[in-house]
């Protein structure tokens, strides 16, 4: 659902026509606009004098644009004294050198004035992007540094729409309309300022058209917002059945959904439709509402200029310049309106960024120096030690109480239980994925949290059900427990792993690229490269947490030599809900509802006739006896 | 992305009224400037008040006037885009609601989504955005320049150097912007695809101290995009300025020239202040269109993979005479062959066998041995290669899709359940079912005392996809809702994998009375599933490499007899 929703943000807001849309939609509001604001501006510290410099040359290049219209005017101006003449029956000459001079200026201003507009926007990319980049490195780098509770309530959709859609938008903004609000400013304040030198009552003419502006937006915004909101629900809605629908296409097939499915699409497209239709007509209206005030003003000056003129209060080359002016003076304030708009989208976005890093970190105790274990022979690794320890996920909902556990060098340990008993949990604890709320924890008699959590899972390896791999070469996929080994070190432990051959019998052999899903490889060949990876990393401790779940019993008998191999001289941790794969195991837990409820060797848990006993016939007597028998 | 626009065809009246409007409408704001020159050249010059009040009048007519032409268009641009968006989403959900599974893996679910949702969007806002400006643009440039011509001629010249440099401009950026445009987006996809793994790989990196290599590799990524956007950015940057440019140094040459000609009198003052309004007009207007190709690029790649989906025709139609048979439904696949598109090899081979009603049929086999494939291509998901498979003596191609999957109850083997209640689900297989053949239905599942349990039992409200239920759970809905439609056919595929042994034994016998007169087809993992079965067909490799009952194949089956060892390996202990 949210990675809908991320969607429809996405789309909501299109490159190109963002002032377009930003009028009459009502802006994603931040919750506290002052406060991200300013912390949004210490991210441009590093920036500080280029923002300086833009900011100069922006006020050099719009104040040329803004003088040159009354530079124009007096060109004419020099013209039609000369022609009033004419028109008088006078003989006068034009004053060439004069003309010319200004026309010398007006083609100065202009060159400089497109030359530092050019500036502006050449160091504003490379502020923006350079910013955007910073922010997006930070909030990834914060992200590796959450604790994994982070990832349970927060969907990946809405991690990502974090990282990429918040922080696109806001380099978008940057970019676009940081420069276009300073210069929106200064034109504001320029125009008004050259129209009063021109003609203070006719400036009040456009003045008066202001409020104009002001009042039509407004009331065309609240009438289309309604709309607006209506189009994202049903657009929302629209998604997730498509969703929906395309992803459960084999039942709607089986079960002959198709047509109900369509009417349903079709119900919703119609009122998707009418409020799509509503709010644009609407808010396509502003577009020309305000084109039309400005015209309006344009008639006004047009007539009182003229009026004027001929009454000797205003010459033909002011009004020139000053209708340039109140043309132009609308664009400006439209902006400012739409840039309004698009500031709160950006700074909710931005806020939305921030939450991100200000999470909760996982904490690290103060630096202790990293030293890779040294394998000695004789000297036996890998004891751990659980001391009454106590966790749970929701404070007000008991998980794991009092439980402890000793497990001594290279034995195997294998967890058993049924869903929600706590299994995985207890690998998570042990890999401090997440932190004991209460009780000691240590490895080789060495309290875990003295360590630092790197050095920490540095003794550990992990095979899970979940094979993940990343879309990259097989051989870098092995190497990614032990990135410094060599060529023959990851042969051989694919070789270890059963995975030697069937990688030899692809196309590209160890460079074979595994694609984004992963989906050109099977399941099981998955399982044998995630069981390389283990054996290369070498880790003292193992953990394989249904590590052989997705894959059938003949296959899994394959792979159950490479865990054999795996398993050798190291501590391990077995999960399995298969109970045949961990009789030969040193010590069995049973667990359920968070605590040991029985521990020993398969065959003394078979002689307790307890929960294990019974677990195990659920599993396997009926079967195997009949099995037999026949 | 012209292609698509054929499904503006039923607009066809209106987008020509839209036409019109939006051609008056550029047409009063172009004459506005002409009257103003009259203002200025007969109102002021020769003192005439009444003469500038009159034209203000008219000016003030012609600015209502072209409000309401803008008003009514913003009506018919809004209505047509909403309407060719409504229809063309339509085809396109309708169009993939007829794809076969085929179509479906060639394009992988998640485009499609993203085509019938984001791209639609996407291309709507161009439809939108071309009839509120793009239509302007061009009116407005030959608009300008005719005005332009008619209040001088010689000036006009002017104009024919300013217009192709800023075309030439204007190209000139847009081919070199392009390409950087498209190879951002793939930076972010793959900046994206980083993201993406590190999220669903978040255990296994940190299991293995991998984090700050992710991290750098994210960072190379990142600057790697930030470069290109900066390139493209800079690039980009030379537009404003550039057509700004270009517009003053054509009023600086107008004036220029302009003063010249005044100066001999063979123009008037009034029409040279209009003529450089027009062309400032002129210019706009090509700045409009080159706003659009920002936009552009990426609509029209939406607009390809929108097209795509509609060119591409089902693999799987229904027969033009489709045959139906009223003879109970036995199923025989006769050296049936199957083969995924693209694939090199046989997903299933010559695979022949029987099925009677009343009788129950396993398949067994390693994972990739093609027993889902099996079950999927009898209610016709997939087309076979060569040979034949009949359902009641007819063969299934011969049948409508509708006949034939109406006889057929499956259970897939990934649990999808829909967002609605419980009872919704259910119905989905048979939404005619009555209160009582659903409580037939879900005790048989095993599934009414969970059930009973939910918050509201039947009507309680699923979260999306069922998240709030157990794996346990869902299958047994699944089933349930199967064993709502009462069909000649049951296929399970691997159905009570998530089960625990006496749910599974206990829903088998239930299912054995429930549907005694059906014919079943169970495709399991475990050996206590398929033993008592009337039938078993053990699988590997596509191929059946034996049948026959539990006792038959552990005499003569060496996959069947590999397959019972790996599960009962703890025999000697229990």
């Amino acid at each position: 659902m949210s990675e809908t929703k991320a969607q429809t943000r996405q789309s909501a807001v299109p490159v190109g026509s963002r002032t377009m849309a930003a009028m009459g939609q009502a802006p994603q509001k931040a919750k506290n606009f002052g406060l991200t604001f300013k912390r949004l501006l210490t991210w441009f510290r590093p920036f500080r004098l280029h923002l300086f410099s833009v900011l100069v040359l922006a006020i050099l290049s719009t104040s040329f644009t803004i003088v040159s219209p009354k530079l124009m005017g007096n060109a004419i101006d020099l013209i039609t004294s000369t022609l009033m003449l004419h028109l008088q029956g006078g003989t006068a000459e034009f004053d060439h050198p004069a003309i010319n001079r200004v026309l010398l200026l007006l083609l100065a201003f202009y060159l400089f004035s497109s030359l530092f507009l050019y500036f502006t926007q050449w160091i504003m990319a490379g502020v923006s992007q350079r910013t955007v980049q910073s922010m997006r490195d930070a909030t990834a780098a914060k992200l590796r540094r959450l604790p994994l509770s982070y990832y349970d309530s927060h969907s990946h959709g809405d991690i990502l729409s974090r990282v990429t859609n918040d922080l696109d938008t806001i380099s978008t903004t940057l970019q676009q309309s940081a420069t276009q609000a300073i210069t929106s400013v200064i034109q504001i304040i320029g125009f008004v300022i050259m129209m009063l030198t021109i003609s203070p009552s006719l400036t009040l003419v456009v003045l008066a058209t202001l409020p104009l502006y002001a009042i039509t937006t407004f009331f065309i915004a609240r009438k289309s917002q309604p709309h607006f909101a209506a189009q994202q629900k049903q657009l929302g809605l629209l998604s997730s059945h498509v969703e929906e629908m395309f992803t459960g296409q084999v039942v709607v097939k089986a079960f002959g959904h198709e047509e109900k499915s369509i009417d349903t699409f079709k119900a919703i497209n119609d009122d998707f439709s009418h409020a799509y239709q509503r709010a644009n007509f609407i808010s396509g209206i502003i577009f020309p509402a305000m084109n039309f005030i400005s015209n309006l003003g344009y008639v006004l000056i047009s007539v009182v200029g003229g009026l004027w003129i001929t009454s000797g209060r205003l010459s033909v080359g002011g009004i020139v310049a000053f209708i340039q002016y109140s043309r132009s003076f609308s664009q400006p304030i439209m902006q400012t309106a739409s840039i309004a708009n698009i500031l709160q989208s950006t700074i909710a976005c931005a806020e939305r960024v921030f939450e991100v890093m200000d999470e909760d970190e996982e904490q690290d105790p103060v630096l202790s120096r990293f030293k890779p274990p040294v394998h000695n022979e004789n000297e036996l690794r890998g004891a751990v030690k659980l001391d009454n320890i106590s966790f749970r996920y929701e404070a007000d909902q008991p998980l794991i109480e009092d439980l402890s556990l000793d497990v001594e060098p290279r034995h195997i340990i294998a967890i058993v239980g049924p869903t929600g008993a706590g299994k995985t949990t207890l690998v998570n604890l042990l890999m401090r994925f997440y932190e004991l709320d209460a009780g000691e924890y240590s490895i080789d008699g060495q309290s875990a949290h003295s360590l630092s959590r790197s050095e920490l899972r540095s003794r550990f390896g992990m095979v899970l059900q979940d094979t993940w791999l990343f879309g990259g070469t097989i051989y870098d996929n092995i190497a990614f427990g032990r990135p410094d080994a060599t060529r023959d070190e990851v042969f051989a432990a694919a070789t270890a792993a059963h995975a030697d051959h069937f990688v030899r019998t692809l196309p590209e052999g160890y460079d074979t690229v595994l694609n984004e899903e992963v989906n050109n490889i099977s399941q099981g060949q998955k399982q044998l490269l995630t069981i390389a990876r283990a054996i290369l990393a070498n880790p003292d401790i193992l953990i394989l947490d249904e590590a052989t779940s997705n894959v059938d019993t003949r296959t899994e008998m394959q792979i159950q030599q490479a865990m054999k191999k795996l398993m050798k001289n190291r501590t391990s941790f077995v999960i399995a809900h298969r109970l045949s794969t961990i009789q030969d195991a040193e010590k069995i837990l049973v667990m359920d509802k968070g605590s040991i409820v029985e521990q020993g060797t398969h065959s003394e848990l078979m002689g307790q006739k307890g929960f294990y006993y019974d677990l195990f016939l659920s599993q396997f007597s009926a079967e195997p006896e009949t099995a037999l028998e026949s | 992305m012209i292609k698509i626009f054929r499904f503006l065809k039923p607009w066809n009246r209106s987008i020509a009224i839209l036409l019109a409007l939006v051609f008056f409408q550029v047409l009063a704001d172009l004459f506005l400037p002409t009257l103003m020159a009259d203002i200025i050249d007969q109102g002021v010059m020769l003192g005439d008040t009444a003469f500038i009040l009159r034209i203000g009048g008219i000016m003030l007519l012609i600015t209502l006037f072209s409000i309401t032409c803008a008003v009514v268009a913003s009506w018919i641009s809004a209505t047509v885009a909403a309407g060719f968006g409504q229809h063309l989403r339509s085809a396109v959900f309708t169009k993939v609601s007829k794809f076969s599974l085929h179509e479906f893996d060639q394009f992988g679910a998640s485009t499609l989504i993203t085509r019938a949702t984001n791209d639609i969007t996407q291309v709507q806002m161009v439809a939108l955005v071309i009839a509120r400006m793009l239509l302007m643009a061009p009116m407005m440039a030959i608009g300008g320049v005719i005005m332009a011509y008619s209040q001088d001629p010689p000036l006009t010249w002017v104009l024919a150097v300013a217009v192709p440099v800023l075309i030439t401009l204007v190209v000139l950026i847009a081919r070199k912007a392009i390409p950087l445009f498209a190879s951002i987006q793939i930076k972010i996809d793959r900046l994206n695809g980083n993201l993406r793994e590190g999220l669903s790989g978040v255990r296994v990196i940190r299991a293995f101290n991998r984090v700050d290599h992710e991290q750098e590799r994210f960072e190379k990524s990142s600057v790697d995009l930030s470069d290109t956007y900066i390139d493209v950015n800079r690039l980009m940057a030379l537009m404003m300025p550039g057509l700004m440019l270009v517009m003053n140094l054509t009023t600086l040459a107008v004036l220029w020239f302009g003063f010249a000609r005044i100066e001999v009198g063979s123009l008037q003052l009034g029409s040279m202040i209009a003529f450089t309004q027009y062309a400032m007009q002129i210019l706009f207007a090509f700045m409009l269109m080159a706003m659009m190709f920002s936009i552009l690029p990426r609509a029209q790649a939406a607009a390809v993979r929108v097209d795509e989906v509609l060119n591409t025709d089902p693999g799987i139609v229904d027969p033009a005479n489709p045959q139906s048979s009223t003879t109970s439904a036995s199923i025989e696949f006769k050296s049936a062959n199957f083969r995924y598109p693209g694939a090199e090899a046989l997903a299933l081979k010559n695979v022949s066998f029987r099925a009677e009603p009343g009788q129950v049929t396993a398949i067994i086999g390693s994972t990739g041995a093609g027993k889902s494939t099996l079950l999927r291509i009898i209610p016709r998901f997939y087309d076979i290669e060569s040979g034949q498979i009949e359902v009641g003596g007819v063969e299934t191609r011969e049948y409508s899709q509708h006949e034939l999957r109406g006889r057929i109850a499956y259970v897939p083997q990934q649990v999808t359940l829909f967002s609605g209640s419980v009872k919704s689900n259910l119905l989905v297989a048979n939404p005619a079912a009555d209160a009582e053949r659903l409580t037939i239905a879900t005790t048989t599942a095993q599934a009414t005392p969970f059930i009973e349990e939910l918050d509201g039992g039947l009507d309680h409200e699923l979260q999306q996809g069922g998240k709030n239920l157990s794996g346990g759970q869902k299958q047994r809905l699944a089933i349930a809702r199967a064993l709502s439609r009462s069909a000649e056919v049951y296929l399970f595929d691997d159905s009570f994998s998530a089960l625990d042994f006496t749910t599974d034994a206990k829903l088998r016998a239930a299912l054995k009375t429930e549907i005694c007169d059906a014919t079943v087809i169970i495709v399991a993992q475990r050996i206590g599933t398929v033993m008592d079965a009337d039938q078993i067909l053990v699988m590997d490799e596509g191929e059946i490499v034996g049948r026959g009952t539990h006792a038959q194949l552990l005499e003569d089956c060496p996959t069947y007899q590999e397959i019972v060892a790996s599960q009962l390996r703890a025999e000697d202990v229990a």
